[in-house]
């Protein structure tokens, strides 16, 4: 993956910009000696590496507004990082550049139950939000699988979703407001308590811009009440395409699960002999859990149960209790450390339309064969957002290439079949060059419009989500001017 | 400008020499100079898949006929978009495009989301003339920047949509609203937190202050909404309030009413609409010289009728939220405007994002331009 040559002037003027930083932020925040900035070389995306100039770890908003208005003057790139986890190097830095990290603006500001909102600062991670209601029985409802440690600030800049959207939506439709400040240090504040926005929805067009407008200080969130009960069903068939049909059954069936999930064989083989749950040896797996009392669980799985079985399953597991409903979720939740405890593993997460689930499934395995990969595909089904699993060995030379070439090719067949490249992941460094395939030259144009607009000097997370070629011409204006 | 088809909407864009008024059906009251723009003709969804739970329309396409094909498989708009004909007295035809360009939701908004929450794609022409598109037709799509957002809402003042794609719901096997009698508009909009606050997903949360009438809607399989509701009025019971419940026929036009404003339907004077923190309602209503209002939302929404020409705007003066001036007279509409005006910041880049969009300031030029 290509990057931008750093630019030595920039370097060349490091000892100034460090100590401008640290003018405005306590000694310990700024963090420029080689063997320390080694720390933010790289997010979840680890094949990648580079260690920033600098990194910087304010604490305040006004913080972060000095830091910025101070790199905007000395034309120093700035890479915004909640907690580094990024699975596409949305994260990622330049030799040049400044890591702007949030992990110390972790504070809950105000709960507000009586309007179900809660503001926090953007440094606070995405389970610690739910942390600070769950004792009043609420709950922050997207759940990114790495919510233990991913950070609010990477939610809303890649718009994560999770395993439950399908009933709940994505960071976009639970984002109520944000504080954020501008490259130039300008702070703004965006929507609030209230739904909707008065003028242009700027909150929808921030959530999910990976942190090329602006840094993002302070969230509003909707929380809910946590439902009375949860519990799901296994179900096992033969056949993909049966199953791909059954999900698309039970959508039309006017049951809402909370989440439909889907494992294929590779993926069973490798989380049986892993975790040991107990699974079915069959071609797919779906487990789809329902909310709301045990009479309401019992009768929604009920139903779904009643339209499976007309899809003659080979398995069928409703869950009575919440240990069988452990034993069910356990080997989906072990899904990626069993298919790492096999080999390395590249994880896309395209989408498609549920409609062509049985077609993508079959090209992929035969790319598979083809590229001499394997691949095991674990999946949000109710949603088409796709997790294929590509093994590869990162020891062995040309297999990360050939890898990445599969990855590839997977990512145009879902936009071939009316879908996109990335449905909660986002397009960092990982997916950059592939979205001249999603999206014509006029489409970006619009889209890099609106940075010109937020950042006119691209100096936020500049050669991220847009193709290189297609950004060149904005990114080396400043470069030209100097 | 009679246009059929995307190519055609280019061209006529191309060519304008001065400002177009972009309209779908022309049924929601914006004042916009200029010749007409509209895309009526754009008419017809070309792909529906129920499994999918995804409808692809061109944006001129009748709100009713995507209503209609949805029934057939027993699916709806879940953000139950309001028709303005009433309220305002307009004629024509509500479109597709219109409803997502006015980012216009109904009392579901508080559970399932607003318009914007639904709409998955967009194409759209900006005021270049040239032919854009952002998202798609699936649920999850963070490829990019999210456009098809900042269209919902827009009014026509960045593009005018050519299609969109949105996500649908199933239609809940049945509904019910639980009535609660005699409360005042603190006890009522309080009444209202706690179920909102409650497990059991209320989908609509009203409270009329004429009628003293505070009432909740569940929606869902019939045994689950009879169990739903039997809980929620033990958790209501601290209230004191009388209770009763209407079910399927009469709970559906009781929604439909709050949804469309009937109650200021044939009432004389100027409509506002303000949303703020549900908890803020009462004192906003009580402080803002209005003569009667009622609250959707929890109280997050407040209709308002004042008498003609009235700054209710200026009498709320500075809160958490927005008020937008529905129905008034041309003059009042331009005195006053339409829309709440931003904070220097985001006016800033509102500005900026127009003319990154429409760099002649051809389409509803001016209408949501208003600095504080």
């Amino acid at each position: 993956m290509e990057m931008p040559i750093p630019n030595p002037a920039i370097i060349a003027r490091k000892a100034r910009v460090v100590e401008r930083l640290q003018g405005v932020l306590p000694v310990d925040a700024v963090i420029f000696d080689e063997r320390e900035t080694r720390a933010y070389e790289c997010d979840a995306l680890t094949a990648y590496r580079c260690p920033p100039m600098v990194a910087v770890l304010p604490s305040t908003t006004q913080e972060v507004s000095d830091v910025l208005r101070i790199c905007f003057e000395e034309g120093v790139p700035v890479v915004p990082r909640g907690s580094g986890t990024s699975l596409a190097g949305g994260a990622l830095p330049t030799a040049d550049c400044v890591i702007l990290g949030v992990a110390r603006m972790n504070d809950v500001i105000e709960t507000d139950y009586e309007n179900r909102i809660i503001r926090v600062q953007t440094g606070r991670t995405n389970l610690s939000v739910t942390g600070a209601v769950e004792e009043n029985g609420f709950f922050y409802a997207p759940d990114p699988s790495s919510q233990l440690a991913c950070a609010i600030a990477g939610n809303i800049a890649m718009n994560s979703g999770g395993a439950h959207c399908l009933k709940y939506g994505v960071t976009t439709n639970n984002l109520m407001g944000v504080k954020m400040v501008l490259m130039d240090g300008e702070i703004v504040d965006v929507g609030g308590g209230h739904l909707d926005a008065g003028g242009l929805d700027l909150l929808g067009l921030i959530c999910g811009s990976e942190g090329q407008l602006g840094v993002v200080t302070e969230a509003t969130l909707r929380i809910l009440h946590k439902p009375e009960g949860a519990r799901p069903v296994l179900i096992g068939f033969d056949d993909n395409e049966v199953a791909g049909a059954c999900v698309s059954d039970i959508i039309k069936a006017g049951v809402l699960p909370v989440a439909i999930e889907f494992m294929d064989r590779p993926c069973i083989e490798a989380t049986e002999a892993f975790a040991k749950a107990g699974y079915p040896m069959c071609e797919a797996l779906l487990i789809v859990e329902v909310e709301g009392s045990d009479a309401e669980i019992d009768h929604q799985l009920a139903l779904i149960s009643d339209i499976a079985r007309r899809h003659n399953p080979v398995e069928l597991r409703q869950s009575k209790s919440s240990e069988e409903s452990a034993k069910i979720w356990l080997g989906r939740k072990s899904a990626f450390g069993a298919m790492g405890q096999i080999n390395d593993y590249m994880c896309l997460d395209g989408t498609i339309p549920v409609s062509s689930l049985p077609h993508v499934l079959k090209r992929i395995g035969e790319m598979s064969d083809h590229y001499g990969l394997k691949v095991g595909n674990v999946f949000h089904a109710g949603d088409g957002n796709m997790h294929p699993l590509i093994l590869f060995d990162a020891n062995k030379p040309g297999d990360l290439e050939l890898c990445e070439e599969f990855g590839a090719e997977i990512l145009k067949l879902c936009v071939e079949v009316g879908g996109c490249l990335t449905g909660e992941h986002g397009v960092g460094i990982e997916k950059r060059d592939l979205m001249h395939v999603q999206y014509a030259a006029d489409d970006l144009d619009a889209q890099m419009g609106v940075k010109d607009v937020f950042d006119p000097a691209w100096l936020l997370n500049p050669a991220k989500v847009f193709p290189l070629d297609a950004s060149e011409s904005r990114r080396t204006i400043k470069l030209a001017a100097e | 400008m009679g246009i059929t088809s995307e190519e055609a909407l280019v061209d006529a864009v191309k060519a304008a020499r001065g400002p177009l008024a972009v309209r779908g059906g022309g049924t929601r009251g914006v004042p916009a100079a200029g010749d007409v723009l509209s895309v009526a003709g754009l008419n017809g969804i070309t792909l529906y898949e129920p499994g999918s739970l995804t409808v692809v329309a061109q944006a001129g396409t009748p709100v009713a006929e995507i209503e209609a094909a949805l029934a057939k498989e027993n699916q709806r708009l879940a953000f139950e978009p309001m028709d303005h004909r009433g309220l305002l007295g307009t004629v024509g035809e509500p479109t597709i495009g219109g409803v997502m360009a006015a980012n216009v939701s109904g009392p579901r908004r508080i559970s399932v989301g607003a318009a914007r929450d639904f709409l998955l794609g967009v194409r759209f022409v900006d005021g270049r003339g040239a032919v854009v598109k952002n998202g798609g037709r699936v649920m999850k799509n963070v490829t990019g920047y999210d456009l098809v957002k900042l269209m919902a809402g827009s009014y026509g003042t960045l593009g005018v949509l050519s299609e969109v794609s949105l996500k649908v719901l199933p239609r809940p096997e049945t509904q019910a609203t639980l009535v609660l009698h005699g409360l005042d508009d603190d006890a009522g909009i309080a009444a209202l937190a706690q179920a909102l606050g409650s497990p059991f997903e209320v989908t609509g949360a009203a409270h009329s202050p004429a009628a003293q009438k505070t009432t909740l809607r569940i929606e869902g399989f019939e045994t689950s909404v009879a169990y739903r509701l039997g809980r929620l009025r033990e958790l209501l019971a601290t209230t004191g309030a009388e209770m009763d419940v209407q079910t399927t026929k009469a709970s559906e036009d009781m929604w439909h009413q709050t949804r469309d404003v009937a109650a200021f339907q044939n009432q004389e004077g100027d409509i506002w609409r303000v949303s703020c923190k549900p908890s803020d309602g009462p004192k906003l209503a009580a402080g803002s010289g209005a003569q009667e209002w009622f609250y959707d939302w929890a109280g997050g929404l407040i209709w308002l009728r004042a008498a003609p020409g009235h700054d209710l705007r200026g009498a709320l003066g500075s809160f958490v939220g927005h008020a937008t001036l529905v129905r008034a007279d041309v003059q009042t509409k331009a005195r006053l405007g339409m829309f709440h005006p931003e904070s220097t910041g985001v006016a800033r880049l509102t500005a900026g994002l127009r003319a990154q969009f429409d760099p002649k300031s051809i389409f509803n030029a001016g209408l949501m331009e208003r600095a504080a």
